[in-house]
């Protein structure tokens, strides 16, 4: 049962032959047996989804079902879920139960998709390995000795591992697209604008986005929908319709445009990644696209540009965990400055800590000019890079990170070399456009991802040209060993 | 030395929206703490703020009025500090680029021509919270309530000279506020407040002295005081070789001082960056149109209006037009008399304001209706009643007596104009008083007002006052 995509597991509820309670008693089984190699989810929460499950099997019978109606999914712990607490994996909120939900979840909730939990991540959405959540790191399924890529790594690990069939993520800077790709999962993160950040715990609020993960493209397909779309309550979602992905999956690709930059082919990419990124374009080609050359060449401005932005961003959206409405307040605070410093000294851990300071400095008079609108100029650069690239291709292609999965702590320490492996993702946040990650090939006995990167809102043209990959190779399929 | 201050104010007008700037909470005073905070106003993780657009178009009403400049595009930006009442950790506020920039004012002045102050810029923010440090012992209460009220902060040029002229601007601005109906004007619940930048420099000088701010002066008096102490400070410093620092000061109401609240060395450095969850602010052609259509007769046009039109004095026009209420109130009195303008000035700024202050009242809720009042007059005008009778009248209508027909009709006030009636009270007091007539004929006319006395007395009031005097001087000169 668990390794049915979301598409087999819709079919088989809407033929009764399985029950939304069955199956998401097998899911929470399967948690409780297997998460505790994994530390994927911060919340199961158990009672709440065997609820939602009979209500969705209620909605079954009476044919008042859609595709998602009583699947079993997962929500990252940055999405406020009302009633269910929601940490962002950071100490700061380890008490905070929202009374709201995010526009995201009360539309998958609507959807009838059942909750099993809330995933593990890096603190705040702030990391690419998973390793800075106030509950601990999350295993890579395919080796417990290695990260799953991050922030959203343990939605990424729970859908490898067959916990859940599916689970939505957040991408800043590739939070999606890099733990998919080390997980050997798919990852979309949508067009900025195309899913409403209500309630979705704010890292960096120009580049935030939210999107789905699972392990094909037709199930990212059947989960959009039901996060995307305009929001009042988010003023920065874009009024546009959103089309029902599945009618174009299966479009042939024949003439397609797809683009090579060669700044994705450089120093710094790992070998093995190389190769099947290549094994993986070659497979397009046999599909019927076309390759062609161009060039962004402001891409390696893109990380110094990211670290500028999305902390100064981050330094003002955490101001609020202040320790005087909710969250974590330290005991006994002698003064008002006291209780600021030790609440937030005690509540946020180092990379938070570190991005608030880098963050400060950068808005700070004197260095605004020269740090924070600089970077803004780069943002305008990058997209410029994409416009005229798009003139020449219809997707951009390439790896979607460096390297694989690293082992655990290997990069803990230093903070450089952990930036670096979003060195592929981040211009496509500061663009705002659409980005995946599928699975491609594996190094090593370890997954590699192939990102592909639109146009503005042309999330349609990558899921189509993603399930074609998916239709014609099996990397998507593979299932980490002892996770069976 | 001759110094000459000079002075600008920021005034902060809380606009009259019914929900808040950035969330669907009530702006409504007077409820329980945080009664009025929604998860936007708390700052909860995950929330963001949807602009009111009710508070760009009171804010574009106001820059139209100053005739100012209204940019096409403005642009919220996020003013980051800690405070435990600003719940976010940063006020949004227009930074760059604000909604409305160079406007001006004309003020007037008793003495002397009036002038015109620039507006260098008006712009939207939301308000903070309060904390309450009475009823916790050891701790601070917060109420949330405020946070998230629409403010505009008006921002004027340093044209000011005095603290005269400060206060006739701040008034100016008052009135203008309360006019467009974009802010209550309330200064005791802080809806309307001023801080007040100011310097001194020799007179002839043209660079500027050092300056500082006097924050939070709620009220028109406090804004003098302050000011005028503030001066004086500055001019006893410079004058004994000193130098004045800049720095942000508080006015000590109880003492009538200004003091240090923080110096620039303390001064926050605000880390101000355009806020990434609102999109820039258009203002088009169309939505200014739609504006502008709302726009009432401004206090200016209103006053010229009532001095040409009614023939009123400068002053009963100022006077007149201070409120849209008050006008409105005039010119339905006058209608209601039969366009006796001059007698209905009199009466609503004597009989009518007298009545209204000493209870504490609005015009609006004035017990006596202009159309109630305009009757009255008509009565005084048809020699019905006297003026004298009229007051009475108007103080029965006030009490709730009924309109002015009836209570003449009721107390029996209705003016003798019955000649014979009037003669027959006259002979009675030339009877009563051999000895003053006696006096009267020997030449002392002074005692012409002693027998008209006698006889409205004996009349209650009532004898037509013309008719009495015309038989009297025909009797005793008899």
């Amino acid at each position: 049962m668990h390794d049915k995509t979301i598409a087999e597991l819709s079919q088989a509820l809407h033929a009764g032959e399985v029950s939304s309670v069955e199956l998401v008693e097998h899911q929470l089984q399967r948690i409780e047996a297997l998460d505790p190699r994994l530390n994927s989810f911060i919340t199961v929460s158990r009672e709440e989804a065997l609820t939602e499950a009979r209500q969705a099997d209620a909605r079954l019978r009476s044919g008042d079902a859609g595709p998602l109606t009583g699947v079993p999914i997962a929500h990252k712990d940055i999405f406020c879920t009302r009633g269910v607490r929601t940490s962002c994996g950071s100490r700061m909120l380890d008490s905070f139960v929202p009374p709201y939900d995010a526009t995201v979840v009360e539309r998958m909730r609507a959807a009838g998709a059942v909750i099993l939990g809330k995933t593990n991540m890096d603190e705040f959405a702030m990391g690419s390995s998973s390793e800075t959540s106030f509950y601990g790191p999350v295993r890579n399924p395919w080796d417990v000795e290695r990260v799953p890529g991050g922030s959203s790594g343990g939605s990424a690990a729970a859908v490898a591992a067959g916990l859940t069939a599916g689970a939505t993520g957040t991408d800043t800077g590739g939070s999606i697209r890099q733990p998919a790709a080390l997980c050997g999962v798919t990852g979309l993160k949508p067009t900025y604008g195309r899913v409403s950040r209500w309630g979705m715990i704010a890292f960096a609020s120009s580049l935030d986005q939210g999107g789905p993960m699972a392990r094909t493209a037709e199930d990212c397909a059947l989960m959009l929908p039901a996060m995307a779309g305009f929001d009042e309550r988010d003023s920065t979602s874009i009024q546009r319709e959103v089309p029902d992905y599945r009618q174009g999956l299966d479009a042939p690709l024949d003439g397609l445009r797809i683009g090579l930059a060669r700044e994705h082919f450089e120093h710094g990419l790992d070998e093995g990644v190389g190769g099947a990124v290549e094994e993986a374009i070659q497979e397009l080609r046999r599909l019927g696209a076309e390759t062609v050359d161009i060039s962004l060449p402001s891409s390696n401005l893109a990380v110094p540009a990211y670290y500028v932005v999305a902390p100064a961003e981050a330094s003002s959206n955490l101001a609020r965990y202040d320790g005087v409405r909710y969250g974590h307040r330290a005991s006994h605070p002698t003064d008002l400055w006291d209780m600021y410093t030790r609440s937030r000294g005690e509540g946020f851990g180092a990379e938070v800590k570190r991005r608030i300071l880098v963050g400060t400095y950068a808005l700070s008079a004197g260095y605004y000019d020269a740090y924070y609108l600089k970077a803004q100029k780069v943002r305008r650069l990058i997209s410029e890079d994409f416009r005229r690239a798009f003139d020449q291709a219809d997707v951009i292609v390439g790896p979607t990170a460096p390297g694989t999965a690293f082992h655990v702590g290997e990069k803990a320490d230093d903070p450089v070399t952990m930036y670096l492996s979003d060195i592929f993702t981040i211009a496509v946040n500061l663009a705002g456009l659409p980005g995946m990650s599928i699975p491609a090939g594996q190094s090593d006995g370890l997954p590699v991802g192939l990102q592909l990167i639109g146009n503005y809102f042309d999330e349609g043209r990558l899921l189509n040209v993603a399930h074609r990959f998916q239709q014609a190779t099996d990397w998507h399929a593979r299932v980490p060993p002892g996770f069976e | 030395m001759e110094w000459e201050p000079v002075i600008g104010l920021e005034i902060h007008a809380q606009l009259s929206t019914r929900s808040k700037i950035f969330s669907g909470a009530s702006t409504a005073y007077g409820a329980p703490p945080n009664t009025q905070a929604s998860a936007v106003d708390l700052a909860m993780p995950g929330v963001l703020p949807v602009l009111n657009e009710g508070a760009v178009r009171m804010a574009v009403k106001f820059g139209l009025a100053i005739g100012a400049r209204l940019a096409g595009q403005s642009v919220f930006a996020r003013k980051n500090y800690f405070y435990p009442d600003l719940p976010k950790g940063y006020q949004i506020s227009q930074y760059e680029l604000p909604v409305i920039s160079q406007g001006h004012l004309e003020i007037e002045l008793e003495d002397g021509p009036g002038k015109t102050v620039g507006i260098t810029r008006a712009h939207l923010e939301e308000d903070a919270g309060k904390s309450l440090h009475e009823d916790f012992h050891g701790m601070t209460g917060i109420d949330l309530n405020r946070a998230g009220t629409p403010l505009l902060e008006i921002v004027s040029e340093p044209d000011l000279r005095s603290a005269v002229e400060a206060v006739a601007y701040m008034k100016k601005l008052h009135t203008l506020v309360r006019y467009l109906e974009i802010c209550d004007g309330n200064m005791q619940e802080g809806n309307f407040r001023c801080d007040a930048n100011v310097s001194v420099r020799p007179q002839g000088q043209h660079d500027f002295g050092t300056r500082t701010e006097i924050k939070n002066l709620n009220s028109f008096r406090f804004v003098e005081r302050a000011i005028d102490y503030e001066i004086a400070r500055q001019i006893d410093i410079l004058e004994s070789g000193g130098r004045v620092v800049q720095e942000t000061r508080l006015f000590d109401v109880d003492r009538g001082e200004t003091r240090t609240m923080r110096s620039k060395e303390e001064a926050h450095d605000y880390r101000y960056f355009p806020d990434p969850d609102l999109l820039p602010v258009h203002v088009d052609e169309a939505f200014i149109e739609s504006v502008r259509t709302t726009l009432p007769e401004l206090p200016d046009e209103k006053k010229h209006r009532f001095m040409t039109h009614y023939g009123l004095s400068a002053y009963d026009a100022s006077v007149l037009t201070a409120t849209r209420a008050m006008g409105d109130y005039y010119e339905a009195v006058v209608d209601a008399c039969g366009g006796h303008s001059k007698l209905a000035a009199n009466w609503v700024m004597g009989e009518l304001s007298g009545a209204l202050n000493r209870e504490g009242f609005d015009v609006a809720q004035s017990p006596v209706s202009a159309e109630a009042l305009g009757g009255l007059l008509r009565r005084i005008e048809d020699s019905t009643i006297s003026g004298k009778i009229g007051k009475d009248v108007f103080e029965a209508m006030w009490a709730g007596e009924g309109d002015a027909d009836a209570v003449i009709e009721q107390k029996g006030l209705k003016q003798i104009t019955d000649t014979g009636a009037i003669e027959a009270m006259v002979d009675e007091v030339i009877a009563e008083n051999p000895k003053q007539v006696e006096q009267y004929q020997a030449g002392k006319d002074k005692l012409l007002g002693f027998f008209v006395g006698q006889v409205m007395k004996r009349s209650q009031g009532k004898a037509n006052p013309a008719q009495v005097n015309e038989l009297l001087v025909r009797k005793l000169k008899g």
